[in-house]
């Protein structure tokens, strides 16, 4: 992982790497909401609701996964003092939170029909509400840190911190009595059916693939902004 | 009660709007930024 410690090694890589995975994601969810949307066949309980269950279920992971990511780079920050750790997390932070909003915008809206209310103080959505805080405090946590010249340290324990929330958000279904519904897939397999499962998994693995160009594209913004406070510093010192 | 298809909508509109505004928003912002970092990587 040192390897791509050196930014301009790292900007090598990135600048395609943004593109392919913009595109790839873009053109996945096209197609798996496309087919979500039209042609997977309605649940036999739920009806064409279930259809909110391909942008649904991929926010809910990729809020999660963001903030794992975020957890990760802040350990190799704290521990490796990995440069572009630090970078790496706060990039993550903005669209994580989005994911997260959208996975509590988009339940709201299934609750109100499947539940017949939009919002319950229940385990599942209370903690996926803490964990949208949580996003919101380190994006400013981070930010303010940065104008006042810190070096991410205590943006980077927060984020480590923050992690106890995820297994919190994850077996809120199993430790309490919730709304929501238990994990429909897990270690041993899943009960969706497949013609339904498939194009969950493409939406998911587009939206990933998307969340990842738009984390490198925060990352090259992070450096270029780096590059240029450097730059007038050494001009303001000379 | 509202129907399905508005909910259903909305859901998929929503994160149309999200994904598609964060996507403008951050490459706008990489370009903003890497134009002014080239710029002053030209100067004397």
């Amino acid at each position: 992982m040192h390897v791509y410690a050196n930014p301009a090694r790292f900007l090598k890589i990135a600048r395609p790497l943004t593109a392919w995975l913009g595109w790839a994601g873009g053109a996945l969810i096209a197609a798996a909401c496309g087919y979500g949307l039209f042609l997977a066949p309605e649940d036999y309980l739920q009806g064409d609701m279930a259809r909110i269950m391909y942008v649904h279920v991929p926010a809910a992971w990729l809020g999660l996964g963001g903030w794992v990511g975020i957890a990760i780079a802040s350990l190799m920050q704290i521990v490796w003092r990995h440069p572009l750790a630090g970078i790496a997390a706060r990039a993550i932070a903005v669209p994580g939170a989005l994911f997260t909003a959208l996975c509590l915008a988009t339940g709201s809206l299934w609750g109100s029909r499947a539940w017949g209310t939009w919002w319950a103080w229940d385990g599942r959505m209370t903690s996926m509400l803490v964990l949208l805080f949580l996003y919101l405090a380190y994006i400013a946590l981070g930010q303010a840190d940065h104008e006042r010249g810190g070096e991410g340290r205590i943006t980077a324990i927060f984020g480590l911190v923050g992690a106890v929330n995820i297994p919190i958000v994850k077996f809120s279904v199993n430790w309490w009595n919730t709304l929501h519904q238990k994990a429909s897939i897990g270690p041993r397999g899943s009960s969706i059916d497949e013609s339904m499962l498939w194009p969950l998994l493409a939406a998911a693995l587009g939206f990933s693939l998307w969340f990842g160009a738009v984390v490198l594209m925060r990352m090259r913004t992070l450096l270029a902004r780096q590059k240029v406070e450097a730059r007038l510093r050494r001009m303001a010192g000379t | 009660m509202i129907a399905p298809w508005i909910l259903i909508a909305a859901c998929y509109a929503l994160t149309l709007v999200g994904t598609l505004g964060l996507t403008l928003w951050t490459w706008a912002a990489m370009r903003r930024a890497e134009a002014a970092a080239a710029k002053l990587g030209k100067r004397p």
